[in-house]
């Protein structure tokens, strides 16, 4: 049985979702000067979860984890 | 410049990423019990993961830091590497040379040179590559260790030896499905790392009006026409009108033609991924699946050396500025780790290390398994133990990975010792890679080619690009390392570049005039070995049964239509 490569892709991406999202609620507004006031931890946070989340289902869609 | 401070939660990412990177190896060692499953993959590759592999595999230090750099020095002319240079030579790797390789069951790029020549051609190749990936991988290692000394104030010893080690780790278990899994996840935390960068950087500059506005004053400062680094051609006419020197004849026919072309459907080390893909489509979608993102991808490495570029020489709010070298010229290698260290914060931070991180590891990979392969399958079961059982050269090649690794990181010291014998080094290897293409283009298009024709052609055009090296020098150079090694020189070339892509030109077309006359003086190979082998005597793979977008030759044409776009709109 061959490993799917969406499972740690997935994983790792919706997990490092949630430690940027965190860090973008968390952190003070001062960390956002140098990435030009923005607060690209949630931003980016959010997009990497949803990344990873939406591997995880293509991956549980296929079943098995056969790798294609 | 200063050192980045990283916090708790970047260095808990890093540690996150190393521990996913060998997770996979671990899973996979489970399902390497052969020497097939651990050098090809046991041909079981879907074509998605392929594609996303062979680009990945050629995304190490050298392509990332580079083409930053290049992007800085030279523009959106270092677009060409990727819109007339590695995205055509995907295509017709796909279309045209993937029945041949994938279809001929070899092994790997030498095995099929001894199946269509013989076995002296052969030997040439898989020893000189199996150097070569050796000595780039060493190369690699030292430009990273550096790199992350300045950046973050990293030894050299620790950068150098924990990535050297996790790379030996996650092959050693699961050999090259490992290596392809991990490109593929460092294809996905690159483009992950680099959007954002690419993002506030644009921000900062005021969007591509803004960006083309100050490299206007730029160019005009460095006694340029104003688009000179935003327009990819129109400057091309006259080497002397562009910073990177060359006219559009060596752009087209070196940059395009010999070196992008020979790179790409020659090198094992990217052919490798192809060849591990599940069926003969799969194996020809794989480089045009990767075509897609690898045109897209100027905007993830080359943009941001040019706002780098933009910001230094104009100014900008936010005060990004790349650091002077002692000599007064701008430190270009170091682009995407001032732009890392200035617009990220905590967080983001050890997402766009990782990516840097991830792609200096997906390059050093892809090194590799490509040398594990070729030691394995064309050096010592070709002529050291033709006997070898299964069981045996499972094992010579996890020996091989350990070796090999242990290689480069000796040339990675050695590299601290002595700059210029890796200069040296890497001259003599593009001499003998030059010439390659001819040889693969006469090998799989021409049937009468012969062995003695092949190797008298690659052995004359590596011979010509050392003379072409030796007798010509880019401006401004001493003779020597940079060439006129020979004799004084008979032609000087307004850069280095110029000089690279003529020397190219002449490598090919050495190997090729000399390739057809040689073959014509010897005897013809019989028709019955050469079929599977040669274009006129070979059944063409039927895919007409699938979608369009399954089929290799409608897909190539759409990536070569969508290129072409990208080059007129940044004409």
């Amino acid at each position: 049985m061959q490993l799917d490569i969406r499972l740690p892709i997935g994983g790792l991406f919706a997990v490092l979702g949630v430690l940027l999202t965190a860090q973008g609620l968390l952190a003070p507004a001062s960390a956002n000067a140098r990435a030009l006031g923005h607060n690209v931890n949630l931003v980016w946070g959010l997009v990497l979860l949803g990344t990873g989340l939406t591997f995880l289902v293509l991956a549980r869609r296929r079943g098995g984890g056969a790798g294609g | 410049m200063t050192t980045v401070e990283l916090g708790v939660l970047d260095y808990a990412i890093l540690a996150l990423y190393f521990a996913v990177v060998l997770g996979i190896g671990v899973v996979l060692q489970r399902s390497t019990r052969s020497a097939g499953d651990f050098f090809q993959s046991g041909r079981r590759i879907p074509a998605w993961v392929a594609g996303l592999a062979f680009l990945s595999a050629n995304l190490g230090a050298q392509e990332v830091i580079g083409m930053a750099a290049s992007g800085a020095k030279y523009g959106i002319a270092t677009s060409h590497f990727y819109w007339i240079g590695a995205v055509p030579a995907m295509v017709f790797v796909g279309v045209f040379m993937m029945p041949f390789y994938y279809g001929s069951r070899a092994r790997s790029v030498p095995e099929y040179l001894r199946l269509r020549f013989d076995e002296k051609t052969r030997a040439f190749n898989a020893v000189s590559f199996a150097a070569m990936t050796v000595v780039s991988s060493g190369i690699s290692m030292y430009a990273m260790g550096i790199l992350l000394g300045v950046l973050l104030g990293w030894s050299f010893d620790v950068s150098v030896l924990v990535s050297a080690a996790i790379v030996l780790a996650y092959i050693f278990l699961g050999g090259l499905t490992s290596a392809i899994y991990n490109e593929v996840l460092q294809f996905f935390l690159i483009v992950a790392g680099f959007v954002p960068l690419v993002w506030l950087g644009l921000e900062d500059v005021g969007g591509w009006n803004g960006l083309v506005t100050r490299l206007a004053a730029t160019a005009t400062e460095h006694g340029y026409a104003s688009g000179a680094y935003t327009q990819s051609w129109r400057h091309l006419g006259d080497a002397a009108a562009n910073p990177m020197g060359v006219e559009w004849f060596g752009m087209a026919m070196g940059l395009g033609f010999v070196l992008s072309f020979g790179y790409w459907t020659t090198d094992f080390l990217v052919v490798q991924r192809a060849m591990a893909a599940d069926s003969m489509s799969a194996a020809r979608r794989t480089p045009l699946i990767a075509a897609f993102p690898k045109m897209l991808f100027p905007a993830l490495v080359i943009l941001p050396g040019m706002i780098a570029l933009a910001l230094t020489t104009q100014g900008g709010a936010s005060g990004l500025a790349l650091p002077v070298r002692p000599d007064g010229t701008l430190d270009y290698d170091l682009t995407i780790p001032v732009m890392l260290g200035h617009y990220f914060p905590t967080g983001m931070l050890g997402l766009g290390l990782t990516a840097l991180l991830a792609s200096f590891m997906s390059g050093m990979a892809g090194n590799v398994t490509a040398f594990n392969t070729v030691w394995t399958y064309d050096i010592y079961q070709a002529y050291l133990r033709t006997d070898a059982t299964d069981a045996h050269l499972l094992r010579m090649g996890r020996i091989a990975t350990v070796v090999g690794i242990a290689l480069s990181v000796v040339t990675a010291y050695a590299t601290t010792a002595f700059n210029n014998i890796m200069d040296l080094l890497q001259l003599v290897f593009a001499f003998v890679n030059a010439p390659l293409f001819a040889t693969f283009l006469l090998g799989m298009f021409w049937r009468r080619a012969t062995g003695h024709g092949a190797f008298a052609g690659l052995v004359a055009g590596t011979a010509a690009a050392a003379l072409h090296h030796g007798l010509t020098l880019p401006g401004g150079s001493m003779p020597g390392i940079k060439g006129a090694w020979l004799a004084e020189a008979l032609r000087v070339y307004p850069s280095e570049m110029a000089q690279n892509f003529n020397t190219a030109i002449a490598a090919w077309t050495t190997c090729f005039v000399v390739t057809i006359v040689v073959s014509v003086a010897t005897r013809p190979h019989e028709e019955s070995a050469l079929r599977g082998l040669v274009w006129s005597l070979t059944e063409r793979p039927r895919d007409t049964g699938e979608p369009w977008w399954r089929r290799p030759a409608p897909l190539g044409v759409g990536m070569l239509a969508l290129t072409l776009a990208l080059n007129v709109v940044f004409f």
